[in-house]
This record gives C-alpha cells, sequence and structure tokens, in this order.
C-alpha cells in the first residue's frame, strides 16, 4: 500500500474512532447539562465540580424548540435540560422526562411561591425551578429626544417612532414574538381563527420593513455597541446591557409583558440521573443562586439568596417588576395543535 | 525538468492512466485462474472500507430522511409512522380551513431567492477567482506553491467566527462604516449587512478558495506553448485568453462554480448572521422545520427537493456539456 493509501486508511479510521467514541458510556463522575445560551454561570459550575469532583459538560441552545429537537433526535445525551414553563408540560406529556421529585431534594424548602407548585408541574415531580424573567423592550434611552419618553406599550416596538425605525431588534423565539403581537392586538395567542392570525402576520409584515435583525443570541451587546437602538429581548439581558451603559431602560408593556420562568429537568435518556439530582440541589441553594442571577441578570425562585446579590442587580430597572406592573405579567399558554400549525405559517410568511 | 515541461508531455499519451488497470487484470486472465481471484479479492477489500463508509454516513442518512418525509409529523416534533404526501403537498399549497387546496408560494419564493443569491456568489467568486488563478498559475513554481497555501488560510478559521468577523467590519458603527465616515466620505452608514448583499459577500468569502483552486489546477496543466501559438497567429491578449486559455480551462471553471453554487444553496450560517435572520435561504428554513416549526417530514422533504433539483441541474449539465465536448469526467481538482 503506497504512503497515499496509509494515511487515507489512517484518517478514516480516526473519523470513525470520533464519530463512535463521542457517544462514549456514562462514567460516575460526569455531568452533561444543556442549558441556553448565556444562561450559565462559570463561577458556579466551577464550584459545583469543587464540591462534588463531578465533572460538567456544558452544551448550550438558543430556543425551547432547539432543545426539544436535540432531545428527541438523541445521539446526544444529556443529564439535565432546562426548558421553560409551558414546554415543561409538553415534555411531560410526551413522556420526555424522568420523574425525580423535585419536593424531595433537600434544598427545595428553599423555593418561594409560586415557583414550588406551578401550573405545568403542580407536584414538582419532574422539574425545579431555575430562573425566572419577563420579555419586554429594550432600548436607548440616547436616542430620544429631550423630554421624550416611550410609552410602556408594543406600539413602541410594532410601530416605531422615527429615530427607531430600522433600528429594531426582534427575538427569534417564535413563542415570544407571537405573544407580543398578539398582546399588542388584544387576540388570545392561541387563536384558532385564521382571521386573527391574518390581522398579526399584517402586523408582523408591516413591522418588518424597520426591522433590522431577528436575533435572540448577543442582543444585549447589540443593544450596548447601538447597532440595534431597540431590541425585543428579555430582561437579564436588558440587564446586562443597562449594567454597560446606563443609557438602556426597559418597557413593561401594559397590553401585557410576557412571564417566563425556566426549569431544571432530567430527561428520559439521561445517564448519571444521581449526578443530576446532586446538580439541581446544589443550584437550589442560596449561594449557587444568588451567583448564578448575579451572572445571568435573571431573578431566581430561592429565598435567602436576595442577602447575596450583587447591588446592580438590586436597582437594575429590568429586573425588578414595579409594583404597579405587577398585574402586566401573564405566562404563555400551551396552544392547540391547529393554533400552532396557523403560528407556524405566519412565522414563514413573516422571514421568507 | 520543469512541471510545465513534464505537463506539456501529457497530451501525447492522454488514455494512458485510466488503462493500466484493465490490462493488469487482463495480464493476470492470462495466467491462472487463482491469480485473478486473488487481484478481484484485493480490490474488493481495498473498496470495501470506501463503500462502507459511503454507505453509513451518506445511503443511510439519506434513506432515512426519505422515509421521514413521507411520514406524519408528530405533535412536538418527531414522526408518527403513517404514510403521508403532506409535507410534499405543502410544498406548493396550503391547506384552507374547509381542507381545500391552495397554491402558495412562500417556500418557492425561499427557494427562488436561494437560487438567486447561490447564483451570485458564483458569479462574482468566478470573476474574481479566474483572475486569481490566472495570476497564481503566471507565477514561478516556487512561488506558486505558497500563493495556492495564502489561499487556503481562511479554512484554518472556524466559519462562525469568520462569519462574526465580517460583522464587525460590516456594521452601522463597524470598521468599514466607521472609518468612511471619520474620513468624511459617506454621512450615514452603508448598508453593507443584514441585507442581500451582505450574504453574497459572506458567501463570496466562505466559497472562493472553492472557485480558484480547480481554476488553478486546469490553468497549471495547461500547455502554454499553445498560447504562444496563438500570439504567433496574431492574436492579441485577449483573443488568446477568450479562444485559448478560458476554452482549456473550462474543466476547471465548470468544477469551481458548482463546488461554490452548491454549498451556497445549502449555506445556514451566513444568512443568519450576515442576513440578520431576516431572509430566509433553504437551510434556515429546514432548520426551521426541525427547530421551532417541529414538523420533522416537512424539513426532510424540504432537503429532499433541494436534492432532487441539484441532482437534476447537475445531469442536465453533464448532458449538455458531454454533447458540447467536455464531461465531468474530464474535470480533476487539485
Amino acid at each position: 500500500m503506497s504512503k497515499k493509501t496509509w494515511m487515507a486508511a489512517v484518517s478514516v479510521a480516526a473519523l470513525t474512532g470520533m464519530v463512535f467514541g463521542g457517544a462514549g458510556s456514562a462514567k460516575a463522575d460526569e455531568l452533561f447539562v444543556f442549558n441556553w445560551t448565556n444562561y450559565t454561570s462559570p463561577e458556579v459550575i466551577e464550584k459545583f465540580e469543587e464540591e462534588t469532583g463531578i465533572s460538567v459538560t456544558l452544551d448550550v441552545y438558543t430556543s425551547n424548540e432547539d432543545l426539544m429537537a436535540k432531545l428527541r433526535a438523541g445521539g446526544a445525551t444529556y443529564d439535565v435540560a432546562l426548558p421553560s414553563d409551558s414546554y415543561v408540560a409538553r415534555m411531560i406529556e410526551e413522556d420526555m422526562l424522568h420523574a425525580f421529585d423535585a419536593r424531595s431534594l433537600s434544598n427545595f424548602d428553599n423555593v418561594t411561591e409560586p415557583h414550588d407548585a406551578p401550573y405545568y408541574d403542580p407536584e414538582r415531580q419532574y422539574s425545579a425551578p431555575y430562573m425566572w424573567g419577563t420579555t419586554g423592550i429594550g432600548y436607548n434611552k440616547a436616542a430620544l429626544e429631550d423630554g421624550e419618553e416611550l410609552e410602556h406599550s408594543w406600539k413602541e416596538l410594532f410601530e416605531p417612532r422615527e429615530q427607531f425605525q430600522g433600528e429594531i431588534g426582534m427575538l427569534d423565539e417564535i413563542g415570544d414574538v407571537m405573544q407580543a403581537a398578539a398582546f399588542y392586538l388584544d387576540i388570545d395567542a392561541c387563536t384558532e381563527d385564521p382571521d386573527d392570525w391574518r390581522q398579526i402576520q399584517e402586523l408582523l409584515l408591516d413591522q418588518r420593513e424597520h426591522v433590522k435583525v431577528y436575533s435572540a443570541t448577543g442582543t444585549d451587546a447589540s443593544l450596548v455597541s447601538g447597532e440595534i437602538l431597540m431590541h425585543h429581548m428579555w430582561n437579564g439581558a436588558a440587564h446586562r446591557a443597562w449594567r454597560e451603559d446606563s443609557n438602556i431602560d426597559y418597557l413593561y408593556p401594559e397590553e401585557g409583558v410576557v412571564f417566563w420562568a425556566d426549569n431544571m429537568v432530567i430527561p428520559n435518556s439521561a445517564r448519571n440521573i444521581e449526578n443530576a439530582k446532586k446538580f439541581i440541589n446544589f443550584m437550589m441553594s442560596e449561594e449557587a443562586a444568588a451567583m448564578t442571577s448575579n451572572f445571568t441578570g435573571y431573578s431566581n425562585t430561592v429565598r435567602g439568596a436576595s442577602a447575596m446579590l450583587s447591588d446592580d442587580l438590586r436597582e437594575s430597572p429590568a429586573v425588578n417588576v414595579p409594583e404597579e406592573f405587577g398585574d402586566r405579567l401573564k405566562m404563555i399558554p400551551p396552544c392547540s395543535q391547529r393554533s400552532d400549525e396557523l403560528r407556524d405559517r405566519v412565522w414563514t410568511r413573516v422571514l421568507q | 525538468m520543469s512541471t510545465r515541461e513534464a505537463q506539456a508531455e501529457r497530451p501525447v499519451e492522454p488514455q494512458a492512466a485510466p488503462q493500466s488497470a484493465p490490462q493488469a487484470a487482463k495480464g493476470a486472465m492470462r495466467g491462472d485462474l487463482g491469480a485473478v481471484r486473488r487481484e478481484m479479492a484485493r480490490r474488493l477489500a481495498l473498496l470495501t472500507p470506501a463503500m462502507g463508509i459511503i454507505i453509513l454516513v451518506m445511503v443511510v442518512p439519506l434513506a432515512l430522511m426519505l422515509t421521514y418525509s413521507f411520514l406524519t409529523s408528530a405533535r412536538y416534533g418527531g414522526v408518527i409512522w403513517e404514510f403521508s404526501t403532506d409535507a410534499y403537498l405543502q410544498f406548493l399549497f396550503v391547506r384552507d380551513l374547509d381542507d381545500s387546496l391552495l397554491f402558495n408560494d412562500t417556500y418557492l419564493r425561499i427557494f427562488a431567492r436561494s437560487f438567486g443569491l447561490s447564483l451570485a456568489t458564483m458569479g462574482v467568486a468566478l470573476l474574481i477567482g479566474f483572475p486569481a488563478a490566472l495570476f497564481i498559475a503566471l507565477q514561478p513554481p516556487k512561488y506558486r506553491t505558497m500563493l495556492i497555501f495564502l489561499v487556503t488560510i481562511p479554512f484554518w478559521t472556524n466559519l462562525l467566527v469568520r462569519n462574526y468577523a465580517w460583522i464587525l467590519l460590516l456594521r452601522d458603527r463597524g470598521l468599514i462604516n466607521n472609518t468612511l465616515m471619520d474620513l468624511g466620505v459617506i454621512s450615514q452608514p452603508l448598508p453593507l449587512i443584514y441585507n442581500n448583499f451582505g450574504i453574497t459577500l459572506g458567501l463570496v468569502y466562505s466559497f472562493i478558495p472553492f472557485m480558484v483552486l480547480p481554476i488553478y489546477a486546469s490553468l497549471e496543466k495547461l500547455d502554454w506553448r499553445l498560447v504562444e501559438a496563438a500570439y504567433d497567429l496574431g492574436a492579441n491578449r485577449w483573443e488568446a485568453l477568450k479562444r485559448v486559455i478560458i476554452p482549456l480551462a473550462k474543466p476547471g471553471i465548470i468544477a469551481g462554480s458548482v463546488l461554490v453554487f452548491v454549498p451556497s444553496l445549502g449555506a445556514y450560517i451566513t444568512p443568519q448572521l450576515l442576513g440578520g435572520g431576516r431572509n430566509l435561504m433553504i437551510g434556515n428554513l429546514i432548520q426551521l422545520q426541525f427547530g421551532a416549526s417541529q414538523n420533522w417530514p416537512f424539513g426532510a422533504a424540504l432537503a429532499f427537493i433541494l436534492l432532487a433539483i441539484v441532482l437534476l441541474a447537475l445531469v442536465l449539465w453533464a448532458l449538455r456539456a458531454r454533447r458540447s465536448g467536455t464531461s465531468l469526467k474530464e474535470v480533476e481538482i487539485g
């Protein structure tokens, strides 16, 4: 065999090894975590690794649908994943989750109401709370005229003032976008009426010419760099942007603000269930929760963690929901299949 | 003996290489049957790993995709094992409230945009790549290797990272716009990103080595005495280029064009990042089906429709090329 043939044979063997070796077997000291981007504090992971000797591997995703698709496709197995509220209900319905009874974990006593018994898993059989937050509008006050003030309304995002036209960023998260449009038009986001969806589609198509980018990653960075002047965004990202530039402000639209909660679950395919439970319990400790909030800019659900929060979190306009806006927060419910189909059609039409 | 001289000898015996293997077999046949068997077994053994890999990583996944595209979509991703042609119908039609089919051009438009952008990418890559390849082929051999090496350098960095780098260059407050505005050349930032321009630029940048390398390969083998003959016969430089160099470089040009066009069609990262996610291309549409829309059969069907169109185009191209004297078989890379 010539030298070339050998080289080829060796590289094929190496490649095959990579493909099949990647699916390695479970070890006692391993944990595979699948979390949203920018949502895991490296310090917390380090601390967990130090305390338990378990080595954590982190992989990330940018939407609940991606998470479900990855889990369903198999191949990679994760021990802990973090779906949002309604997706926990869907995953339970689809029998994708391992029941581990979060209430039996020692740190669960730290969990505050209403996160100890949410609608999507009232007994906390399959999930434990991680962070919660809101989806609203972040914008740069530097773009305003002297004395100009924005209304707390989705109007500012969907029918932007002149200085924000062409400078808008929208989340490319179908659920958040549709819910925001539905709030603004005062339509039930789970509607099965094509006329309702037609109205939503019109609104989004009209808005499209003012939108610079549809993206859910790096929303804070594009706001700080001035690349985007107004972004449909999650409050933690708005907080991180505000920390960099105090001109960044956050709106709580009066028509309704999406309120969401992310949860730690153990997928059915998990290999290191005991390690996963240790991790989930650890994350519900006061210190880990506080560290995670300090890193992500989102609120945690752990009693006693607030003492350890950094000062900027306590002052941030994006984190502390003003008392009078409290009743604006609403969760996105899971919708019917028919409603989801119409929703997908509108979304594709908007992005075509 | 220089490389150029060595290549000049090639046309004398162009058929030599492909015939040597069958001749060896014939020689063996004249010997004993055992030798033939051994020869066949040896070839089979050598072919097996390659065939195994192709079947494992190409045929099996494609068969899976084809199967999925004819199944029914499950509620939250995944499939139900019931035969259905809905995925293919969905490409052109929408079911109305009363379940009648209405023509829907949403997906066709996305396909049309992808083909348009990929053709533009191919055209620009050819306009830049051909002169570059010609320039490299005209350098002394010791510089050529160096220049070809330079062409491949971008591949050393991950595509995602390079696309992010382009964002920093192209955005409204990026390096290019800031510099031009500081110099007073423009007062408003140029719209360089989050549009078709940004996508095309990113695609050309990503895939241009695939254009340069095959064209260089065919130019490097070119018998330059033919060009000298053209000059002797009174051709000027343009005539020599048009009537001698380009026709002889045609296999490389075709290979380069195919190699740029096909991956551009399936591009995913570039339209997402440099297009701002506003203008979907086929790759993004397919991702959307496996992600947010949770409709795997439709995603699989889209991938298959794309595959069918590309294969059809290549077959037609090959047929036409064969009729006009060049076949894809002649196209060699490297």
